[in-house]
C-alpha cells in the first residue's frame, strides 16, 4: 500500500507539470492579452508593463521562470488583473471561503442523499421511495443558477430571513444558501447512486445469508449492506468534493462569496495569465490527491481490492 | 460597467470659474432635515477593480473609491464645476505654460501628518515612472507636463517631469503645450497624492487597510476583493467637521439582478437598474429609479482599412446604413433607460459643446429610409445584388438585442443581410484591432469634460481610431482646437465632416441608470461624469 502511493505521487508529479505546461501553450494562444483593453495602452507604457512582468521574455524562458518560482520559492506570481495582489494572496482569500461552503456542501449531500437513497431502497416501491426519488430528480433537473435566484427571492426578498450575500468572515447566515444552492444537485446524483447500488447489493447472496440467520434487518444494513453499497458512491465522491471546494462560479456571482470560482472565470475573461496558472495547479493537485484518496478508501472498503 | 472594462472618466469640471479664496464649504444639510440615525451608505458595483493606488487606479468604480480615499488639488461640486480641494487658488503665466498653485496649510494625512506640495509632486513622477509601470501613466502625458513622454519611455529620469514644489504649500507645473482644460484634468485620481513614507514603508502592500495612510474624508478599514470595501470617516480630513456619512461600504455583486434583489431587501442603498427595467422600476418605484446623462457614446465603426472590405470604402453606403438606423426605436424600445438618439459622436451634454445642424438629425425616419434606399442603389446594391455585412460586438445581452434590431431594419428597409457575430471581450478587441471585421461595435466614455475626448479618436493617428478613418481636414481642425479661442467652431466642423463621410455610426449616448436609496441626499444628479464624493451625501430618516 505504502509503495502504490509512493508511486502514485511520484506520477503526480509529472502530470502537474504536463498539466502546466499545456495550460502555458492555450493560454498564450488564445487572443488578447491581459494588458489589451478598448483603450490600447500607448506602446511605451506597454512596453514597460510586459518588462515588469517578464513578458518580454522568450516563451520557454517565461515558462522555465515560471514553473522555478513555483517550485523553489512557492510563488505564483504577481496578478496581471488585480495590481495590488500577488496570486498567492488571491488564492489565500478566494480558497478558505471555497473550502468552507464547499465542505458544508459536500456534507450536507452526502448526509442527506445518502440517508435518502438508503431509505428509497429498503422501503423499495413504497411512498417513501417514490418521495425521495421525485426529491432527487427534482433537484436534479433544477440547475444551481435557477435555484440561486429562487433561493434569494424566497429567503431575502419575500422572507427577509437571510442575507442576500456576501461571506462576512463565513458567519452562518452567510452560509446557508450558497450550501443549499451548492450542494442539492449532488446530493440528488449521490441519492439515486445509492438507492441503485443498495438495491443491487440488497439483492445480493449474502444478504439473503444474512437475513436467513435472523439478524435484525437494521444490523443488516448498517453491518452488511452499507459499506459494499458505498463503493460506487465513493468512486463519484472522490471528483465531487474537488467539485465542490474548488469553486463554483455560479455560487460566487450569485451569492457575492468571494471565493476562488468568481476569481478563475474572471481570470480567463481577463487573461490574468498567473491567476489561471495558479488556480489551475491548485484544482489540478486537489483532483489528484483525492482521486488518490478515493483509490485508498477503496482498498479499505473492498477486501478484493489490493494495490 | 458594460459599456467598456477599463475605461476611467476623469473627473473635471463643466464649467472653470474659480474664486480666488477658498471658501470653506457651507453645511449641505438644510435646517429642517432630519438626518438617520445610522449614517451609512452601502453600494454595488459589478466586478472588483484592478487597483485601488490613486498611480495605477484604470477603471471608473476604483476612481470611485479612489476619491473618498483621496483628496486631489480639486473637486467637482454637484453640477461638476471645479471647488478647492487640497489647493485653494492657482495662476496661470501669459504663456499659458506655468501653472503655480497654492495650496491649503490644514490638510492632512490620516496619520495626522500635514499634506504637502512634495506629495503631489512625489505622487506624479510616481504616477509616470516606468519603475510602477501604471496602465494609467499615459494620463501624464494627456495633461501635457514638460516631460511626460521622454519619463514614460525611460529617456529621462522621473525628476525631468514638469512639476516642482517650491515650498510646502505652493506646487508648480509646467506644461510642453498650452492646454485649456489643464485645472479640469485635476480632480482625476491620477493625480491625487500619495505619501511618499507610507508607500516606501509597505511597498505594494500600502494599500491594504490598515497600512494605507490617505488624505480623503474617508479611510479605508476593511478590504475583500471581490467581496466588500468599507471606507470610514478620516478624522484628519481637514473639513471633517462637514461630513456626515460615517461609513461608505462597497460590495461587489456581480449580477444585476441579485444586486436589486438585495437592494429591494434594503441591503444596498443604490445599484444599477438592469436592462429594460428601467420603465417598470421607474413607475413602481419613481422616487429611486433615475436616468441621468453618462459621459459615453455607442456608435458602430466602420472597417476603412486599404486592404479592408470594399464595399464600405464607399460613403454613400456607410450614409445608406445609417440612415437606415431607426435611434428612436433603439432608445425607446430596446434599452428604454432614458437614453438619447445619436447623429453626431461628441455626447449632447459634453461642456461647452453644441451640436452642429446635422441633416439626418432633422428628418423623419421615413425621408431617412427614403434616402438610404437611393443611396444605397446609387452604390449598385439592391434586389439582384443585396449588400451582406459582418457585424461583430462584445458578448452582452443589451448589445446583442441592438444589433438585432439594427439588422432587423436594414434588412427591411435596405434588403441588407447582416451576419451577427458576438466574440468573447478579449476576442472581440484583438478582432477590432488587427481589421478582422467589417463592421463592429463601439463604446467611448469620456476622459475629461470636453468635446476633443471623443473626436480625438477620429485623428488619424489616434490608438484608438479602430476605423483607421483618415481625413487631413479632420485631423488640421482638432490640432487648431488645442489653442483655438472658440475650441466649438472646430468641433462642430469635425462633427460635420463625420456626418457627410460616416466613418462610424452615432446610435445613442448614454444615461447612467440607477436605483438609489431616496433617504440618500444631495446626489449629484447633475454631474455629467457622475463622479460622486461621499463627504457631500447625508442619510436623512425614513419617512
Amino acid at each position: 500500500m505504502f509503495s502504490f502511493i509512493l508511486k502514485r505521487l511520484a506520477i503526480a508529479v509529472p502530470t502537474l507539470l504536463i498539466l502546466v505546461i499545456l495550460s502555458f501553450i492555450l493560454m498564450y494562444a488564445a487572443p488578447g492579452g491581459p494588458f489589451n483593453s478598448d483603450r490600447p495602452l500607448p506602446p511605451q507604457v506597454l512596453a514597460n508593463i510586459e518588462a515588469k512582468y517578464g513578458l518580454d521574455q522568450p516563451f520557454w524562458k517565461q515558462i522555465l521562470d515560471y514553473v522555478w518560482n513555483v517550485v523553489v520559492h512557492f510563488d505564483f506570481g504577481p496578478s496581471f488583473q488585480y495590481e495590488d495582489r500577488t496570486v498567492n494572496d488571491v488564492i489565500a482569500q478566494g480558497f478558505p471561503v471555497t473550502l468552507t461552503y464547499g465542505f458544508w456542501s459536500f456534507v450536507v449531500a452526502v448526509v442527506v442523499g445518502v440517508t435518502l437513497g438508503a431509505a428509497a431502497a429498503i422501503k423499495q416501491n413504497s411512498w417513501l421511495d417514490y418521495l425521495a426519488v421525485g426529491i432527487s430528480i427534482g433537484a436534479q433537473v433544477l440547475p444551481n443558477f435557477v435555484m440561486a435566484p429562487i433561493l434569494l427571492l424566497t429567503f431575502t426578498l419575500w422572507l427577509g430571513w437571510l442575507p442576500g450575500g456576501g461571506w462576512n468572515g463565513g458567519q452562518w447566515q452567510y452560509l446557508v444558501m450558497p450550501v443549499i444552492a451548492l450542494s442539492t444537485s449532488y446530493m440528488a446524483s449521490i441519492a439515486r447512486i445509492t438507492r441503485s447500488s443498495m438495491l443491487e447489493v440488497l439483492n445480493s447472496n449474502f444478504i439473503r445469508t444474512a437475513r436467513a440467520k435472523g439478524l435484525p434487518t437494521r444490523r443488516v444494513i448498517f453491518k452488511h449492506a452499507l459499506k459494499p453499497t458505498m463503493l460506487p458512491v465513493i468512486s463519484y465522491l472522490g471528483p465531487a468534493f474537488v467539485g465542490m471546494i474548488t469553486g463554483s462560479v455560479v455560487i460566487d456571482i450569485f451569492f457575492s462569496t468571494g471565493g476562488i470560482g468568481q476569481f478563475f472565470v474572471n481570470s480567463a475573461f481577463n487573461r490574468d495569465y498567473s491567476v489561471i496558472m495558479g488556480i489551475t495547479i491548485l484544482v489540478g493537485a486537489l483532483t489528484i490527491l483525492f482521486n488518490l484518496v478515493v483509490d485508498i478508501l477503496y482498498a479499505w472498503i473492498d477486501p478484493k481490492i489490493r494495490y | 460597467m458594460t459599456l467598456t472594462r477599463r475605461h476611467l472618466m476623469a473627473s473635471t469640471a463643466a464649467v472653470l470659474v474659480l474664486t480666488g479664496t477658498a471658501t470653506l464649504a457651507e453645511s449641505h444639510i438644510p435646517a429642517d432635515a432630519t438626518l438617520a440615525a445610522e449614517q451609512t451608505f452601502v453600494y454595488r458595483v459589478g466586478d472588483e477593480s484592478p487597483s485601488i493606488d490613486p498611480g495605477k487606479v484604470e477603471d471608473t468604480d476604483g476612481s470611485d473609491m479612489v476619491r473618498q480615499l483621496f483628496e486631489g488639488l480639486y473637486n467637482q461640486d454637484a453640477d461638476g464645476n471645479l471647488i478647492p480641494g487640497v489647493a485653494t487658488d492657482y495662476t496661470v503665466s501669459d504663456d499659458n505654460l506655468t501653472y503655480t498653485f497654492t495650496l491649503r496649510d490644514n490638510a492632512k494625512w490620516s496619520n495626522g501628518e500635514t499634506v504637502t506640495a512634495g506629495d503631489f509632486e512625489y505622487a506624479w513622477k510616481r504616477a509616470a515612472s516606468p519603475a510602477l509601470a501604471s496602465p494609467y501613466s499615459w494620463y501624464i502625458e494627456l495633461m501635457s507636463i514638460e516631460n511626460a513622454s521622454a519619463v514614460i519611455a525611460g529617456e529621462m529620469e522621473p525628476d525631468a517631469l514638469g512639476v516642482t514644489a517650491v515650498d510646502d504649500t505652493t506646487l508648480q507645473v509646467t506644461l510642453s503645450q498650452p492646454l485649456p482644460y489643464f485645472p479640469q484634468m485635476l480632480t482625476h485620481s491620477t493625480t491625487f497624492p500619495v505619501l511618499q513614507s507610507n508607500v516606501e514603508e509597505f511597498g505594494d502592500d500600502w494599500v491594504q487597510p490598515g497600512n494605507m495612510v490617505s488624505n480623503g474624508a474617508y479611510v479605508l478599514t476593511e478590504f475583500v476583493p471581490q467581496e466588500r470595501a468599507v471606507m470610514s470617516r478620516n478624522t484628519e480630513y481637514w473639513d471633517n467637521a462637514n461630513t456626515t456619512l460615517e461609513t461608505v461600504t462597497r460590495l461587489v455583486v456581480a449580477d444585476e439582478n441579485v444586486g436589486l434583489t438585495r437592494y429591494l431587501a434594503g441591503e444596498l442603498d443604490r445599484t444599477d437598474v438592469p436592462a429594460g427595467q428601467y420603465p417598470r422600476l421607474s413607475q413602481e418605484y419613481p422616487d429611486q429609479a433615475m436616468s441621468v446623462p453618462l459621459s459615453c457614446s455607442y456608435y458602430y465603426m466602420f472597417n476603412l482599412r486599404d486592404n479592408g472590405p470594399e464595399e464600405f470604402q464607399d460613403p454613400a453606403v456607410r450614409q445608406a446604413l445609417s440612415l437606415a438606423v431607426d435611434r428612436d426605436i433603439i432608445v425607446d424600445a430596446v434599452l428604454a433607460g432614458g437614453q438619447k438618439p445619436a447623429y453626431n459622436f461628441t455626447h449632447w451634454a459634453t461642456a461647452g459643446f453644441e451640436a452642429p445642424e446635422i441633416a439626418m438629425a432633422g428628418m423623419t425616419q421615413e425621408e431617412r429610409n427614403a434616402q438610404a434606399q437611393e443611396l444605397l442603389a446609387s452604390a449598385g446594391y439592391g434586389a439582384d445584388n443585396p449588400l451582406t455585412v459582418d457585424l461583430v460586438y462584445n458578448t452582452n445581452e443589451s448589445h446583442r438585442a441592438v444589433a438585432v434590431a439594427i439588422s432587423q431594419m436594414w434588412k427591411q428597409t435596405l434588403g441588407v443581410e447582416t451576419t451577427l457575430a458576438n466574440q468573447e471581450w478579449q476576442t472581440f478587441l484583438d478582432a477590432r484591432g488587427s481589421g478582422d471585421f467589417d463592421v463592429a461595435r463601439g463604446g467611448w466614455c469620456a476622459d475629461y469634460n470636453e468635446a476633443s475626448t471623443f473626436l480625438d479618436l477620429m485623428q488619424s493617428g489616434s490608438g484608438y481610431n479602430d476605423s483607421k478613418y483618415v481625413n487631413e481636414e479632420v485631423d488640421a481642425l482638432l490640432a487648431n482646437a488645442k489653442t483655438s479661442d472658440n475650441p466649438n467652431a472646430d468641433y462642430a466642423a469635425v462633427e460635420e465632416i463625420i456626418a457627410t463621410d460616416m466613418p462610424i455610426i452615432p446610435i445613442y449616448h448614454y444615461a447612467a441608470v440607477k436605483m438609489l436609496n431616496d433617504q440618500i441626499e444631495n446626489w449629484p444628479v447633475n454631474n455629467f461624469q457622475q463622479n460622486w464624493y461621499a463627504k457631500d451625501l447625508y442619510k436623512v430618516a425614513a419617512e
